[in-house]
């Protein structure tokens, strides 16, 4: 499996996902930003960081950089294409995830751990996952998902929901939504679901020793999907 | 021709940082104030000329980069 991770100036996860994406069996391959076709991948990870040091609006800068046009034709054509945190924030400026990013409800930069629920798994992100609750770490300043009445209702309707912040059990509410996004949004699909994006740092969570093991079991399920 | 615009968050999106605006305006002894909202002002120096065409054009610099509009709004306030 071959997968490529997007460097953008500023991006700083974009190492930790490489470590995760090897430790896991994916051939992969760093993009600067700055060129202009994608090498042969399975899966293309836009990574976190602060590209462009969140000038303008988080992730707007990055999402007309030169590199997006070909992320844009692969995510068109069905390839599968995974934007973590600020990564998540450039696929909404984009306009391949629907809705918008903004500053968290409480105007403070959140770094902990959080639970997050699995929503659908009719995908190749969760298909067969055996967990349905995973302890991921974030760390973001604009992570309150946002978007209208009516695309809410495509969302809902298209299943396109992925991940809701909730309780260790599951429990899906108020009292664990860390930065007021709608619905405690924590990651969504394009309708098609081929495309994901997540506040979560599921590379984060990859060593026991470390953190936790959350992660490895994500990326474990993602490259047997994948194969 | 310089073209100033604009950009606020539209009224059903939240301003968190209006918000506290309000209230330190409102710690400081401004009481008389109903709300505040916070939005960004950009001045472009276009070379073209034509009024008309240089706001033509910076409003699909506004809808194209400059703004977001699922949760913002732009308004061309000016241009000399």
């Amino acid at each position: 499996m071959n997968s490529s991770v997007i460097t953008f100036p500023g991006s700083n996860c974009d190492r930790d996902m490489d470590v995760a994406l090897k430790k896991f069996g994916f051939k992969n391959k760093m993009v600067w930003h700055d060129d202009v076709e994608l090498p042969k991948s399975d899966l293309v990870v836009l990574p976190g960081g602060f590209s462009y040091g969140d000038y303008l609006r988080c992730g707007s800068m990055a999402s007309k950089s030169k590199i997006m046009k070909s992320v844009l034709n692969f995510a068109q054509g069905g390839g599968k294409v995974m934007g973590i945190c600020n990564g998540f924030q450039i696929l909404v400026e984009s306009g391949l995830l629907p809705g918008v990013l903004l500053r968290n409800k409480y105007l403070q930069f959140i770094c902990k751990n959080v639970f997050v629920k699995v929503n659908n798994k009719d995908n190749s992100y969760f298909k067969d996952e055996k967990k349905e609750i995973y302890e991921f770490h974030i760390a973001h300043n604009e992570g309150n998902y946002f978007c209208s009445n009516d695309q809410i209702k495509e969302i809902n309707d298209n299943n396109q929901i992925a991940l809701f912040y909730s309780d260790e059990s599951g429990n899906v509410n108020e009292d664990c939504n860390p930065n007021g996004s709608l619905q405690n949004i924590a990651g969504v699909f394009n309708k098609q679901k081929n495309i994901i994006g997540m506040m979560p740092h599921p590379e984060r969570m990859i060593d026991s020793a470390l953190s936790g093991e959350d992660g490895s079991i994500f990326f474990e399920n993602l490259i047997n999907n994948l194969r | 021709m310089k073209v100033s615009v604009v950009i606020t968050l539209k009224k059903d999106v939240l301003d968190p940082q209006g918000k506290v605006i309000h209230q330190t305006l409102h710690g400081m002894g401004f009481e008389n104030i109903n709300e505040v909202r916070q939005g960004k002002y950009f001045e472009i120096d276009t070379k073209e000329s034509d009024q008309k065409k240089a706001e033509k054009n910076v409003e699909d610099m506004c809808k194209k980069l400059l703004a977001n509009l699922v949760i913002e709004d732009y308004k061309i306030i000016g241009s000399q």
